[in-house]
């Protein structure tokens, strides 16, 4: 009895094990990412996956802006060869752990660079500089201006800060309005909340309503009255500026030889009163 | 420990939420589980299969889908809105869902609290010449009640426990989502574990004593 | 319904008064189905444009079946662990000796009695910071229902040991044998027969809360089916509630099935000395303080 106690106890610990390993990633463990992308480790990259024309998973890998530059950037990190990449869904809410537990290696995820997260996460960056911006619903005729959204219900996906711009005075927010915040999960749960009776705006990046609306096929309307600069960053592990700086020349010749603008006109091209961005944004630095 | 006493009024604050969403949860069960057991145990055919129905499906769903579907789909798509306030809404809805889903289980308890009553004892009260009302309020209900206190305890406890997937229903502000908030700060965090499954302890252990306890006590002998 | 303990068997006017309740359900159960169809209705849920993604080959190789079986995946994973674990922790509580016995029994009663998301939680935090960065989804939801649905199989374990009837063992031992040849020749047999519907049983509860990984990004069927599926298909969330709903129910029903034909034949069985043990809450642990499902002897 004993012996097959203690034997069912090791195999019992081995199948954790087991499952450990499974759940652990990478046996070779790379000091920056950029040595991970040169050694030709496999490269996980988180981006959105609910996000129309920005980071939508359509089949066995996302497609959309966010998708194509990040695999623009990789290959320029790797000098041009292509590399092995791992998509993974990362929401808002996850980002930050994310990258902390190195669940993921890079993110392009509609992060936009601010004080705050900056204590949590390096940035490269900005490659795309966006607009706050506001959607209802397309028969609403109470919401004209962004100061409309007075005594109104707003979405409040977690993990992001949009919301903030409206209901908060500066430095953390804007127009210090007073909105009732609703909560979601995410931007696609505040797209189906604005199809329905919760919600009356949804207010975030004009990039990322753009999609929506684009998706939505005239249900909801844009108001074309973006009020922010929002600095599009590639989220990296804190610390790690090695691969930030890489990232950085890697966004600069992007701009450089003209792929970014192609790629803004490929996903957002030729919708009505959206500002695309005409020249590199300048870099953050690596902190 | 210094993360349990800075986070501790969130977390409590957050375990009172648990406990409210307990009670609406308990009411609703309650009342729907004693509805849906009366229609599967009724002579009525077409009451029996709605109930068996409703068991089944209800029984057979994780609670996150319940949860998830009356936040986005009751609520959000089909208009079902208790209040103007996004929370309040969502607390509602949280404790219905988990009321609606828990009556399953109680319905469940009950029917089987019935049949542990052997058929001797109603075709003895029937030859003594009760009627139906008697047979049931005097013979059936009171044997059928003992034996389900156990069961039905199990059923509460579990629902305590089950308040906690409220964050599927868009309530962000129960002791699970805070722990989970918290711990985007902080890291796992030992201290706050502890102190969030203690509170759940200080309520559940109880509950389980007291219902096993009286189920004993009360048990009748056969 | 003569089997029913409330009911005799109805004589002419029961059998009217029957007919008309029948009748007046019928109604009342019509009139609630109609409402609910003209609710989806007047939302516009019926429009052949939302549910046409679900007839689509692509839209199940894509989003539905990883989804499954990224749930099957954890599911499968996550019963065979516990299975170990309830059944290693169960003879632990059995054992002669109190510093083996103890300790098993306080750590199958403290995780029944953890609501586990916030073990999921934990794990998935805490994973990181011990074993290094990764991506703890999958191990954070199979670890978690091990550890809590083992708990509860391991009180089953214990039940069924103990509802094998005393003569068995005794007898065991009279004819000379060892305290591990009683517990494997005799007891574990008997009591392997008596476990399987409360295991099955367990299982399905265990495969209902794989869900819960849909909270930490887990990509299961909760994950693709509710949450990317309708971020693609704009408007489709209500058909994708009503599929994958469909899709856990059948999965589960069927497990259910197999649990009480189970139950059925070994109440069948005469080669075993003892009823089947009692299947734990099908919704969750029972609580401290009380055995679970104690044997039924019939």
């Amino acid at each position: 009895m004993h012996m097959r106690r203690t034997g069912a106890v090791l195999s019992l610990a081995a199948l954790l094990g087991g499952v450990a390993a499974c759940g652990g990633g990478d046996d070779k463990s790379y000091a920056t990412v950029v040595e991970k992308i040169q050694g030709g480790g496999k490269l996980v990259v988180g981006t959105k996956w609910d996000q129309p024309s920005l980071g939508l998973k359509k089949g066995a890998e996302p497609e959309g802006f966010d998708v194509d530059v990040a695999k623009a950037v990789v290959k320029e990190l790797a000098g041009g060869k292509d590399v092995d990449i791992e998509w993974k869904e990362s929401a808002s809410s996850n980002r930050e752990p994310f990258l902390a537990n190195g669940t993921v290696d890079l993110i392009f995820a509609t992060y936009s660079i601010t004080e705050e997260r900056k204590k949590k996460v390096t940035f490269g960056g900005p490659y795309v500089i966006a607009h706050q911006d506001v959607m209802v619903r397309k028969d609403d005729t109470s919401i004209n201006t962004p100061q409309d959204l007075k005594g109104k219900k707003i979405c409040k996906a977690a993990g992001s800060n949009s919301y903030k711009r409206i209901t908060d005075p500066p430095p953390d927010g804007q127009l210090d309005l007073d909105a009732t915040t609703v909560d979601a999960a995410s931007y696609s749960e505040c797209v189906q909340k604005l199809g329905g009776s919760n919600l009356d705006a949804l207010t975030t990046d004009d990039l990322i309503l753009a999609g929506f609306a684009k998706q939505a096929g005239g249900n909801f309307k844009v108001l074309g009255q973006g009020f922010t600069n929002e600095k599009y960053g590639i989220g990296i592990k804190k610390g790690d500026t090695k691969t930030c700086e890489a990232v950085n020349t890697a966004v600069k010749k992007l701009w450089d030889n003209g792929t970014m603008k192609q790629l803004q006109e490929k996903w957002f091209g030729g919708i009505q009163g959206l500002k695309l961005t005409e020249t590199a944004p300048p870099a953050e630095g690596c902190a | 420990m210094d993360e349990l006493i800075t986070y501790g009024p969130e977390l409590a604050q957050g375990f009172l939420e648990n406990i409210k969403l307990a009670l609406v949860g308990l009411v609703v069960s309650f009342i729907l589980g004693t509805i849906l057991v009366a229609m599967r145990v009724s002579p009525t055919p077409v009451l029996r299969a709605a109930g068996t129905a409703y068991v089944n499906v209800v029984r057979n769903t994780p609670l996150t889908l319940v949860l998830a579907f009356s936040a986005l789909g009751l609520s959000d798509q089909l208009g079902l809105v208790f209040s103007d306030q996004p929370e309040t809404n969502s607390f509602w809805l949280v404790g219905l869902g988990l009321g609606a889903y828990t009556a399953a289980f109680v319905c469940e308890a009950l029917r089987a609290g019935i049949n542990t009553v052997p058929m001797g004892q109603a075709e003895a009260s029937r030859a003594i010449g009760l009627t139906f009302f008697q047979t049931l309020t005097m013979i059936i209900l009171p044997q059928a009640f003992r034996a389900v206190i156990a069961p039905l305890g199990s059923v509460v406890i579990a629902m305590i426990k089950n308040t906690t997937v409220a964050t599927a229903g868009g309530l962000l502000t129960d002791s699970a989502a805070t722990m989970k908030i918290v711990f985007d700060t902080t890291g796992a965090s030992i201290p706050i574990f502890l102190g969030v499954i203690a509170a759940f302890m200080v309520l559940i252990l109880p509950i389980g004593y007291f219902t096993g306890w009286l189920s004993r006590k009360l048990a009748v002998v056969r | 319904m003569s089997t029913s303990v409330l009911f005799d068997v109805p004589g002419p006017r029961a059998r009217v008064r029957n007919h008309l309740l029948t009748l007046v359900s019928v109604v009342l159960v019509g009139a609630v189905l109609y409402g609910v169809y003209r609710g989806f209705d007047a939302k516009g849920q019926w429009a052949g444009k939302i549910w046409e993604p679900f007839i689509q080959a692509d839209t199940w190789r894509e989003f539905i079946i990883p989804g499954l079986i990224g749930t099957l995946k954890a599911a499968a994973a996550a019963a065979v662990l516990a299975m170990l674990f309830g059944m290693v922790f169960g003879l632990a509580r059995l054992s002669d000796h109190a510093w083996i016995r103890v300790p098993a029994g306080v750590i199958v009663e403290v995780f029944r009695a953890i609501p586990l998301l916030l073990l999921i939680f934990f794990i998935f935090y805490l994973a990181p910071s011990v074993m290094g960065g990764g991506d703890y989804a999958f191990f954070a939801v199979v670890l978690g229902l091990t550890l809590y649905n083992g708990s509860v199989l391991a009180e089953v374990v214990r039940a069924g040991v103990l509802s094998v009837a005393r003569g068995q063992s005794e007898a065991g031992y009279a004819i000379g044998m060892r305290k591990n040849q009683v517990m494997r020749l005799v007891l574990l047999p008997q009591a392997i027969t008596v476990m399987m519907p409360a295991i099955v049983s367990q299982l399905v509860v265990l495969l209902k809360d794989t869900a819960l990984g849909y909270i930490i990004a887990y990509v299961d069927l909760l994950n693709t089916g509710f949450k990317i599926l309708p971020a693609v298909f704009f408007g489709s969330l209500i058909p994708a509630a009503i599929v994958i709903g469909i899709i856990y129910v059948a999965l589960n029903m069927s497990l259910s099935y197999l649990a009480t034909w189970l139950e059925r034949r070994t109440r069948r069985s005469r080669k075993v000395t003892a009823g089947p043990v009692e299947p734990p809450s099908a919704m969750a642990a029972v609580g401290a303080g009380q055995p679970t499902g104690g044997p039924i002897i019939d």
